[in-house]
């Protein structure tokens, strides 16, 4: 299934971090260093000019100040970089394809820009294990068009698949549509190779090779979801998936969020092994589709409350088909849903995910869009939904939800014609300590960042945020690496 | 007006084709396959019709392998009345030409009195459109090709809108008519989940081809069968007078 991220600019949220003034600890950037750095890297290597790409993230809601961009071709370049600067106390950002959503990729002052984009030359690939190993700089979708080739495929896709960077996928600890399927990166992460920013700018081979290894502590999955705080990732290896042969698509519509769960429980149980999608849509973002980009809804029913996008992926189209009919009959007869379609060709599917995938888009029309990504136990899931509504009354636009239901992850926006103070101190932070009280996460998939620094500390321990920082003390004893965000 | 739709089990359109090493052909087994689009858009017109009370009957039709009983459900959902499946083996499927389509149409036409058949205007695997041309002909009635509008014509007559090169060119044909759909004409709906159910109920009658006494042999014989050339990949450009200077290069503009 294709999935492409429009190309949206996101209005600057106004609630954003308070931006940390820039630590003395860190040197200027002098004539020398640039010396210095293209003396590792060549004149090439080094770039100073013509860098906002570099310095601005693609929403366009952070702009940092970086200065100079390097470029290293490979992880002993990347040693000498992080070894100077570290000597130095130069600030780093280290970054891949630049399309995190929380500002954790560009500079927040001055910091040196570190981009993977060179590094991507090793390839390796294991077809009959599985294993994949690979330069941290290649972008997602062409290591998966490269496994393609062999019957295989990457374990997640994202909408940033053309642009983001394996390394930058590990270091973010990347979601997306397939993980009630492959589960989360967690599960198929084996090593990883990291440069640490210490004086000698240690190159470590963290994990191994091999499927399995118990022999140590699961270094490299430390590094899953690290943000760029600990050391930068310059190859990886994990395992990759069997290519489905067969993908099926259904479109349900159903009358209660109630009945919205027992419809994921029996499709768990139905389609067991091969469901690999379960989306979830609300009538508000299906209005919100129809007037803002005049995608009209598949199911035709005058009111659904609720639709849900079921996707499966096999390697027997008759095998699949027959799970996914008995799978829908036991729908109807258990009166779960009022309405279904099942696609009958690409064609139909790709009006279905149309939809789904158009959601982030369709918001953003409205005027003012504040977008959430947090996750819920099942049931205050939808509760959110309807705390907000009433919660925001008339000062909201709309509020619509759309979401990955079978992982608990809610894509709640709030839209207003403009960006609105009053709305905002409705919102904020009442709706993270709502989500945090009734044991959600404020962060499901994007992270930290600069954006959720603020609110960095909502449920999590008080004991488990010192031992982070101590983490980071240990890895980066300067303090160099990604400064101003997460930790 | 009983309507007889041509379906056809093709290669879904978003499924990368694969030559065969031998050369001989594409990889069909394991594939997606689905309805030819364009037969969709004649199937959704007839059943239109149906609903507009200009037709009375819309019967589904498939020459084909086993599986082509599949589209044959699926259009008995979206709409059908009836189904006639029938059957060659999916070795012999592979060597259909339209000629043999268009005899086996015309027989079923002759049995069971129809008075208009709807084709998409051509299969999206092997591009013929020669179907419903070579139909009309066999059956000696007139043609509607490349439909992009459908309208009652008065006194036994339909009115049609054909899309041409130059435009639109709108032909009254005497029913009975052979009809070919063109993308524009409509847009097919969902076979919905009560639909499917229902069509599980639906008569589709088998007829081996043999009891139609119809003679498929290949008329025509394939020598080989290859990618197309790949694409050269193109490049970007700062602005347009670098444009310019680059066609002015290339000499596809006067320097």
């Amino acid at each position: 299934m294709l999935k492409l991220l429009p190309k949206i600019r996101r209005p600057i949220r106004c609630y954003a971090a308070v931006l940390a003034p820039r630590s003395d600890s860190f040197a200027k950037i002098m004539q020398t260093d640039l010396m210095a750095f293209e003396n590792f890297l060549g004149k090439e290597g080094v770039k100073k000019d013509d860098i906002s790409n570099h310095t601005t993230d693609w929403t366009g809601q952070f702009k940092g100040h970086g200065s100079v961009v390097l470029y290293p071709k490979n992880t002993e370049e990347v040693s000498a970089i992080l070894a100077y600067c570290m000597k130095n106390k130069i600030a780093v950002v280290p970054q891949g394809g630049n399309t995190g959503l929380v500002g954790g990729s560009i500079p927040v002052h001055d910091e040196v820009v570190l981009s993977m984009n060179k590094i991507n030359k090793l390839f390796s690939f294991d077809d009959t294990m599985g294993i994949l190993q690979c330069d941290a700089g290649f972008i997602l979708e062409e290591l998966d068009n490269k496994l393609s080739k062999l019957g295989y495929m990457m374990p997640f896709d994202l909408g940033a698949k053309g642009s983001c960077q394996i390394g930058g996928n590990i270091a973010t600890c990347a979601g997306g549509i397939r993980l009630i399927r492959y589960g989360s990166l967690h599960a198929h992460l084996l090593g990883l190779t990291v440069v640490l920013p210490d004086e000698q700018g240690s190159v470590v081979h963290l994990g191994s090779k091999i499927r399995k290894d118990n022999t140590s502590l699961h270094t490299p999955h430390l590094f899953l979801g690290s943000e760029g705080q600990l050391g930068v990732i310059t190859n990886v290896t994990m395992t990759a998936v069997p290519r489905p042969k067969s993908v099926q698509s259904a479109m349900l519509g159903v009358e209660s969020f109630k009945k919205c769960c027992e419809v994921l429980k029996l499709a768990k149980s139905r389609l067991s092994e091969v469901l690999s999608s379960f989306e979830f849509l609300d009538e508000a973002i299906m209005e919100c589709l129809k007037t803002n980009l005049n995608l009209h809804p598949v199911l035709n029913a005058s009111s659904i409350p609720f639709s849900i996008l079921v996707e499966t992926s096999g390697s027997n189209e008759d095998h699949d088909m027959e799970k996914m009919s008995a799978f829908l009959d036991e729908c109807l007869s258990k009166k779960l849903i009022v309405d279904g379609v099942l696609a009958g060709s690409s064609a139909d599917a790709t009006k279905m995910w149309q939809l789904r995938e158009s959601a982030p888009l369709a918001v953003t029309r409205d005027g003012y869009v504040y977008k959430h990504d947090v996750s819920l136990p099942l049931e205050h899931y939808y509760e959110l939904t309807n705390v907000m509504k009433e919660r925001c009354g008339d000062l909201a636009k709309r509020v619509v939800t759309y979401g990955h239901l079978g992982d608990g992850n809610t894509h709640l926006n709030i839209t207003s014609s403009k960006q609105n103070e009053d709305l905002e101190k409705l919102m904020y932070p009442f709706l993270y300590e709502w989500v945090v009280a009734h044991g959600g996460s404020i962060s499901a998939e994007h992270g930290i960042g600069q954006l959720k620094l603020p609110y960095s500390n909502l449920g999590k321990e008080s004991e488990e945020r010192l031992l982070t920082k101590k983490l980071k003390k240990i890895f980066d004893p300067n303090g160099i690496l990604n400064p101003y965000k997460m930790i | 007006m009983k309507i007889l739709v041509g379906v056809k089990r093709v290669v879904d359109y978003a499924v990368k084709i694969r030559i065969m090493p031998d050369r001989s052909g594409v990889f069909t087994e394991g594939v997606q396959h689905s309805m030819n689009p364009f037969d969709e858009i004649a199937l959704e017109e007839a059943v239109k019709l149906k609903e507009k009370k200009l037709a009375t009957e819309v019967v589904a039709f498939s020459l084909g392998g086993p599986k082509s009983a599949e589209v044959l459900r699926t259009a008995l959902a979206k709409g059908a009345d009836k189904a006639i499946h029938v059957q060659v083996s999916d070795a012999e499927a592979g060597k259909l030409e339209s000629f043999h389509v268009a005899k086996t149409l015309q027989k079923i036409v002759e049995q069971e009195k129809f008075d208009a058949v709807f084709l998409g205007k051509q299969a999206i695997d092997d591009d013929s459109s020669q179907t419903a041309p070579i139909l009309a002909g066999l059956l000696d009635w007139p043609q509607a090709l490349y439909a992009s509008k459908v309208e009652d014509g008065g006194s036994g007559h339909m009115k049609v809108t054909r899309e041409i090169d130059g435009g639109l060119d709108t032909v009254k044909v005497k029913v009975p008519f052979v009809l070919s759909a063109d993308l524009r004409l409509n847009e097919p709906r969902y076979a919905t989940l009560p639909n499917i159910m229902k069509a599980k109920k639906k008569p589709l009658k088998n007829i081996p081809i043999t009891e139609l006494g119809i003679d498929i042999s290949p008329q025509t014989q394939t020598i080989e069968v290859t990618e197309p050339p790949v694409r050269q990949a193109g490049g970007f450009v700062e602005d347009v007078s670098a444009l310019v200077a680059k066609l002015k290069e290339k000499g596809f503009v006067k320097a």
